[in-house]
């Protein structure tokens, strides 16, 4: 295994591996984030969101998880400078419309927008719920008889009151789907699980993977934007 | 259909005088130009008329003229071979262009294809990584029986198309890495679905992945750029398959 880490396929290999767990996690996530929208009493996310922060895997996978990001951000950077540097001589004339799809070729800048979007929904959500002393105080609410943070309430204010941040994040939304469109297939193809008819197979099933999650994510703040959730 | 004349056309090449001098955008105007002739044939034409005005011709990459030999490359256009598909430079007519167009003309842009002069750029970097392991090791010794071994047909086919590279340079150049991937790909798929290359394959893909990162290669996100612009329109299954490779031999060390 020497040099695997340093050779171009080593990087991408676990550039792939940490962007199909970092998939893993979306779906978990957007499973637990659709509760928000069938219960507007709030009871469904709170029990969900109580779950989560008091399971013991979850526990576990979240340093994971940071490790996961942390990897697919840091090796993305490397090898994109690499990439820059191997053509010291930029195209006078560039015409790529017509050989590939816009969204394979601008994944760095599609992830430095979802990394920003990132950063402003850890403060807003996760700053507030990992570290109440030096956020805002979550409120307390019980449930079937047990005491909980009321987590649907700091969600559901910040969407019910702000358009701004509902628009943020629907956009963070549609360009986590626009990178998904190639990563996902694209992170099989580099892992050397594809051919020809795989292929076409993992390309369909990414569009319609970063489709479900560009619109499931979309659809929370449009719901509370919409006063489907009421005042 | 009778050829029509190209009455004017303007031509952006790039010049420069060696590897070592700055080059920049020249622009020339070329008459009469028969949309029967090829793109090598209208530079042909181009060249005459700068020797006849004392002026240095331009210099450019051309040998077979039917599309075989890999020689022939430019970026026309803002597209590797210009903007046919599935061509080389050498089989684009200018029946492809447009009275009074403007053509930009430039050569393989890419760090480890450096310009030796005008628009011909040192292409060694490939034969460097062919050199490292693109190839079968045979013993000396009678010719063995052409049926010897048999090879299932499928996998002969996928060999064969993989073995339709010809080296020219394209994949780098109109990749926005400048990845050589693809042609590397191609030349390790073509031997590791035989027999014959199957016993090196390993050793193969490892030192010809090390060879093509050390000449600063860029790194393939599988845009799909390489095979729309191949020539010889090989797929980027066969990237699959190197990094399938490449992996496997990893993990036996």
């Amino acid at each position: 295994m020497s040099n695997f880490l340093t050779s171009s396929i080593g990087k991408k290999f676990i550039l792939s591996l940490s962007g199909l767990f970092l998939i893993a996690f979306l779906c978990v996530h957007l499973a637990l984030n659709l509760l928000l929208i069938f219960d507007n009493s709030g009871d469904l996310f709170n029990i969900g969101a109580h779950f989560m922060a008091t399971n013991p895997i979850i526990k576990i996978v979240e340093p994971i998880l940071a490790i996961g990001f942390i990897l697919h951000i840091v090796l993305a950077s490397i090898l994109t400078i690499q990439n820059q540097k191997a053509r010291p001589i930029k195209y006078a004339r560039r015409n790529q419309g017509g050989n590939c799809e816009w969204s394979s070729r601008n994944m760095y800048i599609l992830g430095a927008v979802v990394l920003i979007f990132l950063a402003v929904h850890l403060y807003n959500f996760w700053w507030n719920i990992k570290f109440p002393t030096l956020g805002t105080p979550l409120a307390e609410t019980t449930v079937d008889g047990v005491a909980m943070e009321d987590t649907y309430l700091l969600v559901s204010s910040l969407f019910k009151t702000s358009v701004v941040y509902c628009l943020l994040y629907i956009l963070g939304g549609i360009f986590l789907g626009l990178h998904l469109t190639h990563g996902f297939w694209s992170a099989f193809q580099s892992i050397g699980f594809c051919n020809q008819i795989w292929r076409k197979r993992l390309e369909c099933l990414a569009k319609i993977f970063a489709f479900i999650i560009a619109v499931g994510f979309c659809i929370i703040p449009l719901y509370f934007m919409l006063g489907f959730a009421g005042n | 259909m009778a050829d029509k004349i190209l009455k004017e056309l303007t031509l952006k090449i790039w010049r420069q005088k060696d590897a070592k001098s700055k080059g920049g955008f020249e622009t020339y105007k070329i008459h009469n130009v028969s949309t029967g002739s090829s793109f090598l044939e209208m530079l042909d034409i181009l060249n005459e008329q700068l020797v006849s005005e004392n002026k240095e011709p331009v210099a450019f990459d051309h040998d077979c003229r039917e599309g075989i030999c890999g020689t022939c490359s430019l970026f026309i256009d803002g597209r590797a071979h210009g903007p046919d598909d599935d061509v080389t430079t050498c089989q684009l007519h200018m029946r492809r262009f447009e009275d009074g167009a403007t053509i930009t003309i430039e050569p393989w842009r890419c760090g480890a294809f450096p310009v030796i002069k005008d628009l011909i750029v040192d292409r060694g970097a490939y034969e460097k990584i062919l050199q490292a392991g693109g190839y079968v090791s045979v013993n000396t010794g009678g010719v063995p029986d052409g049926n010897a071994i048999p090879i299932p047909k499928d996998k002969a086919d996928e060999a064969m198309d993989a073995a339709a590279c010809i080296g020219c340079g394209a994949c780098a150049a109109t990749c926005k890495n400048s990845s050589a991937m693809l042609f590397v790909a191609a030349k390790v798929s073509q031997l590791a679905l035989l027999p014959q290359g199957k016993v090196e394959a390993a050793r193969r893909a490892k030192a010809m992945v090390a060879k093509m990162d050390e000449l600063g290669f860029g790194n393939c996100t599988n845009t799909g750029a390489c095979e729309s612009e191949c020539p010889k329109s090989i797929s980027i299954e066969h990237i699959a398959r190197l990094n399938r490779e490449f992996l496997k031999a990893k993990l036996k060390d």
